[in-house]
């Protein structure tokens, strides 16, 4: 669905990616993991089209994006750290999303309802809570039905409620066969929901395995372990 | 496009800064006007405050609003929507909405009390400046990354064009004094915006003679219709050019 070959991007004299080479398949939840500052955010940018990469070539479903912007209908994505124009209500900024998408029919308004957002669409942005936002955010990237998701350090500011509703929404839409993309550092998190995970460092990728296989290479029944066993053995 | 250009409007009428601006400049205009019984002699210190003020408020407000957009801007590039546009509409929203306060603070007084082709030129000028010295931000935000270099390089081109480019100007024309230079000033006048709007309103006004010889010239040369629209070129070009470089930047951009 998402292929990216010998992706590299510099920042200065910083290597923030070098030659990244992997294909994202859909009915995939695939983790990116790695030590701070590792490429993971500039990798998720270069495909939603918002870093420019040095060389290489991105293909979304057998499609190159450079130069391309309605791919992006495909796909939903959550920022870090989102932040709206402060004066705009939480009902004005979902209007506006729809009036950019051009969809007012076949929403999903399922995490809508279930963090009631509804109750909340007069309030203005510059009021809301850093959780709140998030769960605008998450709100945004589910309602459209994208195919691809692409999620940033989700459940970072949820409260516990919010975050397993919003874990169990992910389940269910990889299981209709859409690609989730998601990085995090909270691994428990991640335990259940991901089948295959990319390991990154210093902008190179180390690994791109599935569950099971990072299971049986290090021995380890929870993902928190297998990935703490990696990440010391790779650490300098 | 028109979808991002309403939302932004909506969410900059109803900023503070925005509405104590339009305030400010109600209460400035309406108190001149006023406190002079000659309402020719008030638009000359309208023009005074206007020149200080617009470009002020103007560049310093939209850099700071782009830098508080970053993550927005974010969100919309993520979105099916070309840079283009994008930049274009915010563009367009920013400029649209000072200049829409402009014309309530001061457009309306200054209809009130001087409805003639003066007051029509001021209120074209400072709608011009405004947005003038919105395409300058949008420079100034595209080429820094950092929130306070690019305020800080906003505050200094808007001393460099209300303040210093006079002190230039009064070099050169010392240091050639013994040169004819009028023509050269006018030259140098189209560097400015400021100065080519007070230029502008000041030939109308009929106090050009107090400009001395320079005064003559540029009356000479203003006065005649072929001035006129050469200075409005030369203003919309300070809006054109910033503009088409700052999109030309943004969609290279990494974000």
């Amino acid at each position: 669905m998402i292929q990216l070959k010998n992706i590299s991007k510099h920042f200065g004299k910083l290597r923030a990616l070098d030659s990244v080479t992997t294909i994202c398949e859909k009915s995939e939840c695939i983790a990116l993991i790695g030590p701070n500052g590792c490429g993971k955010t500039t990798l998720i940018k270069t495909i939603l089209g918002m870093v420019v990469p040095d060389s290489g070539a991105i293909t979304f479903q057998g499609n190159n994006i450079i130069n391309h912007w309605q791919y992006r209908d495909q796909i939903g994505y959550m920022p870090q750290m989102g932040r709206y124009p402060d004066n705009m209500t939480i009902g004005q900024v979902l209007g506006m999303m729809k009036d950019i998408r051009g969809k007012s029919e076949g929403l999903d308004e399922d995490l809508i309802k279930a963090f009631s957002v509804q109750n909340l669409l007069n309030k203005r942005m510059g009021t809301l809570s850093g959780g709140t936002i998030q769960k605008v955010s998450a709100a945004l990237a589910f309602l459209f039905n994208p195919s691809v998701l692409i999620l940033d350090e989700p459940t970072a500011g949820l409260d516990p409620v919010a975050s397993e509703l919003f874990k169990e929404k992910i389940l269910a839409e990889r299981d209709k066969g859409k690609l989730v993309l998601i990085t995090s550092h909270i691994l428990s998190d991640l335990d259940d929901l991901v089948t295959r995970i990319i390991y990154m460092q210093e902008g190179k990728l180390i690994f791109h395995k599935s569950i099971e296989e990072l299971r049986q290479d290090t021995g380890e029944e929870r993902l928190v372990k297998s990935i703490a066993q990696v990440m010391i053995s790779n650490y300098e | 496009m028109n979808k991002i250009i309403k939302y932004v409007i909506t969410d900059i009428l109803r900023n503070k800064i925005v509405l104590i601006y339009t305030g400010f400049l109600l209460a400035a205009s309406l108190s001149v006007f006023s406190l002079e019984d000659n309402s020719s002699k008030g638009l000359l210190s309208l023009l005074n405050i206007i020149l200080i003020i617009v470009p002020l408020v103007s560049i310093i407000f939209s850099t700071i609003y782009m830098y508080n957009s970053a993550e927005f801007i974010e969100l919309l590039v993520s979105q099916p929507l070309k840079r283009n546009a994008i930049w274009l509409s915010l563009f367009t929203g920013l400029a649209s909405s000072l200049s829409i306060a402009f014309l309530i603070g001061a457009g309306i007084p200054v209809l009130i009390y001087q409805a003639n082709l003066v007051g029509l030129t001021m209120i074209l000028t400072g709608v011009l400046l405004s947005v003038i010295f919105a395409a300058i931000a949008f420079l100034a935000t595209v080429k820094t990354r950092d929130k306070a270099k690019g305020i800080g390089a906003a505050i200094m081109l808007w001393l460099y064009f209300s303040l210093l480019f006079d002190g230039l100007v009064l070099f050169i024309l010392f240091q050639f004094a013994d040169y004819p230079m009028e023509n050269a000033m006018i030259a140098l006048s189209a560097l400015n915006p400021i100065d080519l709007s007070r230029i502008l309103i000041l030939l109308q006004l009929d106090v050009s003679a107090m400009m001395g010889y320079t005064g003559a010239v540029f009356k000479d040369f203003f006065g005649a219709s072929n001035g006129l629209i050469f200075s409005f070129f030369v203003l919309l070009s300070w809006i054109v050019i910033p503009v088409w470089y700052s999109t030309l930047k943004f969609n290279s951009k990494d974000l």
